[in-house]
């Protein structure tokens, strides 16, 4: 178990030093992407370019100027070129309605998923099981943001069930807070629902037919035991796997559209501004939370198997 | 946020037959002998109507976006960028502006010029859902053939060299895979939309095209690489190798052939999520640059305006909604006929 932990961590560290470069460097190639002369605006001149160029540290060769950044982002002074805001700030703001938004569409799409799945298997090849194959493709072919413009015009603007977009600290108001997040838990939701049922129907449809689940029959337990203590549990495997790694980019700003289209103010949403503005901090810091996220989900991901499954042993 | 991401999971997640294995090796073992797995997979997919009238779906799609210059020149007589901001036409006899005294352009007329009405520039919203498809699509296509050629090319020199080159392929890959993709996709789109490398800059459809493939390449290098990790302890590879055939030519001729079902399964798969990823792209402003229509960019275009006119948002989000849906069910029919058992499975 220590040597697991020990050698995730270090994967963890190689990952996010490789993304930082990576990040850096896309930002660094574009020939006409020079920050100096966005943050000078339109109007200025060569020589404030220039001064401005020199401020920065934009005139030091690359090496310099990453390990700068790198050294401003653990510090947590690093400032955002084009906003002038600093980035950690920023992203401490955009934080709860990124969490709120991942934690409450993530406890949604496992239920819902984990639902839907295991009525599909056990009803395989029936009418509900061709129904909901029929939602699950639908829902795995929109895209999150015609689903909350969807939401917003039917259910916001005609039929005024719930606000237009935005969001309210849970502190301020509980129920503001719920309603308006729950077209965006819905809509992050419906995709992730369609995928983990269908994953789910088929590991279960797969697990049933396994010696130890004829053998659990035969000692006579009934149909719902062996479902529950034999078969799921075998099952849910790939799709504890998928949610951590799901999960993990939602809290790293991965909801980028649905957060654009509610108009949430998160970290994804930040991020998006960001990168309209070739803004290169904002998108390195945000980059290497979710490329962390990622990382230490999957590690826990790890984890939960062995338990579930004692055979799986934890290694590397 | 997409495809695959636990190999471990196995079957056809959207098949409904389940004991279908079984009904499958009874009814083949009545068939004729000779039969080719191929003529097998297509015998199986003739059965599966839902896929069929999908497929149908998409190849009718296709075509009426391929035909857009025919209806924009005989039809609508107007062009996807054509400006009708003021003018007036004539609906039911009397004259209506395009795009009335406080912006609101008017909605489908059902007759052949702005048949599915106007956008806020006042062109035909009909003509650039046909434009803007075939861009979708040409964008989607493109993107899928990068991902197939380079994660193909990628998938069998790291399983087949193993060694080395395995680990640094393997390590590149998993470095992509845990990057988020809307924020590389964005990353790389906006950066070369701005700046741009050669033919890779500006508006060009080529930009959004090589960033989605490239970033969907993971997905689909990762199987192949475990399935060449297998095929090449198989005899008929040591067999080629006794026989003194370089790597190159046993990789070309004896690994490549059997890896057709597995890329022929990504092809849809990819094809789907990359005309998604388009979409999602250009609503963030990274795909598809204006004036160049696109479903997506449509979409975005008439998100920003809601709630006034919001058949700017149905129109292209149905078509697009349509397009992937009929992608991915006659995919998954594709799966399941090629394979009853594959180990390939959609995800967003």
């Amino acid at each position: 178990m220590a040597r697991f932990i020990v050698r995730r961590l270090f994967a963890v560290i190689g990952v996010l030093f490789v993304i930082s470069v990576l990040t850096f460097l896309i930002f660094q190639v574009i020939p006409n992407g020079d920050p100096a002369a966005r943050i000078g605006g339109q109007h200025a001149n060569a020589a404030t370019i220039a001064q401005i160029r020199h401020t920065w540290g934009f005139d030091r060769p690359i090496y310099i100027q990453y390990l700068k950044t790198m050294g401003q982002i653990f510090s947590g002074t690093v400032v955002s070129y084009s906003q002038g805001v600093n980035v950690l700030a920023s992203i401490r703001r955009g934080l709860p309605a990124t969490l709120s938004l991942a934690i409450g569409a993530g406890i949604i799409w496992f239920t819902l998923g984990v639902l839907l799945g295991v009525i599909t298997a056990v009803r395989a090849g029936r009418f509900s099981d061709r129904a909901l194959t029929v939602l699950a493709f639908i829902g795995v072919s929109c895209p999150p943001f015609f689903l909350g413009a969807l939401a917003i015009y039917y259910l916001g603007y005609k039929a005024n069930i719930i606000p237009l977009g935005g969001y309210v600290p849970f502190t301020t108001s509980p129920g503001q807070w719920f309603s308006h997040l729950i077209a965006p838990w819905l809509v992050l939701s419906v995709l992730f629902i369609g995928i983990y049922s269908r994953v789910l129907r088929s590991t279960i449809l797969d697990t049933q037919h396994e010696d130890f689940v004829r053998t659990a029959r035969a000692k006579g337990l009934s149909e719902r035991q062996t479902l529950f203590r034999h078969v799921l549990r075998n099952s849910m495997i790939p799709v504890i796997s998928l949610w951590g790694l799901d999960f993990a980019q939602v809290i790293g700003g991965g909801a980028i559209l649905t957060e654009t289209v509610f108009n949430l103010h998160g970290v994804g949403q930040f991020a998006a501004d960001s990168i309209q503005m070739l803004d290169v901090p904002p998108i390195l810091v945000i980059t290497m939370l979710t490329a962390f996220f990622v990382v230490l989900l999957g590690a826990v991901v790890d984890i939960v198997y062995a338990l579930l499954d004692p055979r799986i042993r934890l290694s590397g | 946020m997409s495809i695959e991401r636990a190999t471990e999971a196995s079957g056809t997640e959207f098949s409904t037959d389940i004991p279908a294995e079984l009904i499958r090796e009874e009814e083949e073992a009545h068939l004729p002998p000779g039969v080719g797995p191929y003529e097998l997979a297509w015998r199986r997919l003739r059965r599966n109507k839902s896929a069929l009238f999908f497929g149908g779906l998409f190849v009718v799609i296709v075509v009426l976006c391929l035909l857009a210059p025919v209806y924009a020149s005989d039809i609508a007589h107007t062009g996807p960028n054509a400006n009708h901001i003021t003018e007036q036409i004539k609906i039911g006899g009397k004259l209506t502006y395009v795009v009335n005294t406080i912006g609101l352009p008017i909605g489908p007329t059902w007759h052949s010029k702005f048949f599915l009405g106007a956008d806020f520039n006042g062109r035909d919203e009909a003509v650039r859902l046909l434009y803007g498809g075939r861009n979708s699509l040409e964008v989607g296509a493109v993107a899928m053939l990068i991902t197939m050629f380079f994660a193909t090319i990628i998938g069998v020199l790291a399983g087949y060299t193993r060694g080395w080159v395995d680990g640094l392929l393997t390590r590149a890959l998993d470095v992509i895979w845990a990057y988020p993709v809307y924020i590389l996709g964005v990353a790389l789109g906006v950066s070369l939309a701005i700046g741009g490398i050669g033919p890779l800059h500006g508006n060009s459809l080529l930009v959004p095209a090589v960033v989605i493939g490239f970033v969907y390449i993971p997905y689909v290098a990762k199987p192949v690489r475990g399935q060449v990790l297998g095929l090449r302890e198989r005899e008929f590879v040591d067999a080629a190798r006794v026989q003194g055939l370089s790597h190159l030519r046993i990789m070309a001729t004896e690994i490549l052939p059997n890896l057709s079902s597995t890329i022929i399964v990504f092809i849809p798969l990819i094809l789907a999520n990359a005309i998604l990823l388009e979409a999602g792209l250009s609503f963030l402003g990274a795909g598809v640059q204006p004036p160049n229509p696109s479903w997506g960019t449509m979409i975005s275009d008439g998100i920003r305006i809601i709630p006034a006119s919001f058949h700017l948002v149905l129109v292209p989000g149905i078509m697009l909604v349509l397009a992937v849906l009929s992608i991915n069910v006659f995919g998954d029919g594709v799966r399941d006929a090629l394979d009853p058992r594959a180990k390939v499975r959609v995800s967003h």
